[in-house]
């Protein structure tokens, strides 16, 4: 492993890290919610009277975020290297890993570790580690 | 108000990712490659998000009701099973392979052209394929 200096920025880092986590802040307090994406946009696949309303807003605010950010500077460079075939897979993986396990990097990552819980954590744990070998079978075996 | 919160939430949430780097899979993955050219920042979102959201949860977990009088939502399961442990297997592999996660997905939808339109019409799918199943066992 060696430390890749050039790409390594802290403060925007830091400071994103700060807007993630008080838009969690935000909604446990005023909407006693957790705000865990894949647990909003799964809500909706399942009826469930009055939890409609709040899962769009929510999902609208997120999808319009880089609108928004435009308006105050151009967004900044986006590099996707995966193909047609790895993106399906990906979104299929991601899409039933987080309902089976009941949250992402924002409902277990973010939220579920700043409420202490273990449950949580191990899902972390699972959902890192998995995510670190996966990448260095595909670029240090497969390559 | 708890719609317009709601929207607020996700627009600040979204934001954050944007400014984070979160929302360009290179730089995820450049996270996760530990064994290669390892790029440390999405450690310091983790850091950043855990330092705001520490003290709101606590305040949180006693009080009987939110800000806005909603009754609080906060999950009560502990138990650590094989359904948490495979999904988050599961969810890391397909992470590690595109490098988006559910939130960044969507926060490119609106600008990053078809590949984000690709993956999160997969990851709805994804979810779909588990309401059946679910429905099904039930």
């Amino acid at each position: 492993m060696t430390v890749n200096w050039t790409d390594f920025t802290p403060w925007t880092a830091l400071g994103g890290g700060l807007l993630i986590g008080l838009a969690a802040a935000l909604f446990v307090l005023f909407n006693g919610r957790i705000a865990g994406i894949s647990g909003i946009v799964g809500g909706l696949l399942r009826p469930a009277q009055g939890e409609r309303g709040w899962r769009i807003a929510f999902l609208l605010g997120l999808i319009a975020a880089p609108l928004v950010y435009t308006l105050a500077a151009p967004l900044p460079a986006m590099r996707i290297d995966a193909g047609t075939g790895t993106l399906i897979a990906a979104g299929l993986l991601v899409g039933v890993g987080t309902r089976y396990g009941a949250g992402c990097t924002s409902g277990h990552g973010v939220c579920g570790l700043a409420r202490g819980s273990v449950r949580s954590l191990a899902a972390t744990l699972a959902f890192m580690g998995a995510g670190f070998a996966t990448v260095f079978i595909v670029r240090h075996l497969l390559a | 108000m708890r719609i317009l919160m709601a929207l607020i939430t996700g627009l600040v949430f979204g934001i954050g990712l944007i400014v984070a780097g979160m929302t360009n899979p290179a730089k995820v993955l450049g996270f996760l490659d530990l064994a290669g050219h390892w790029d440390p920042s999405l450690a310091l979102v983790m850091a950043g998000a855990a330092l705001v959201a520490l003290p709101a949860f606590r305040v949180a977990a006693r009080r009987p009701q939110s800000l806005l009088g909603e009754p609080m939502h906060l999950p009560t399961a502990t138990r650590i099973d094989r359904r948490l442990v495979l999904g988050s297997l599961a969810f890391g592999a397909g992470w590690g392979l595109a490098g988006f996660c559910p939130g960044p997905a969507l926060a490119s939808l609106a600008t990053g052209g078809v590949q984000p339109l690709i993956f999160c019409v997969a990851m709805l799918a994804g979810m779909g394929i588990f309401e059946l199943l679910e429905r099904r066992r039930s």
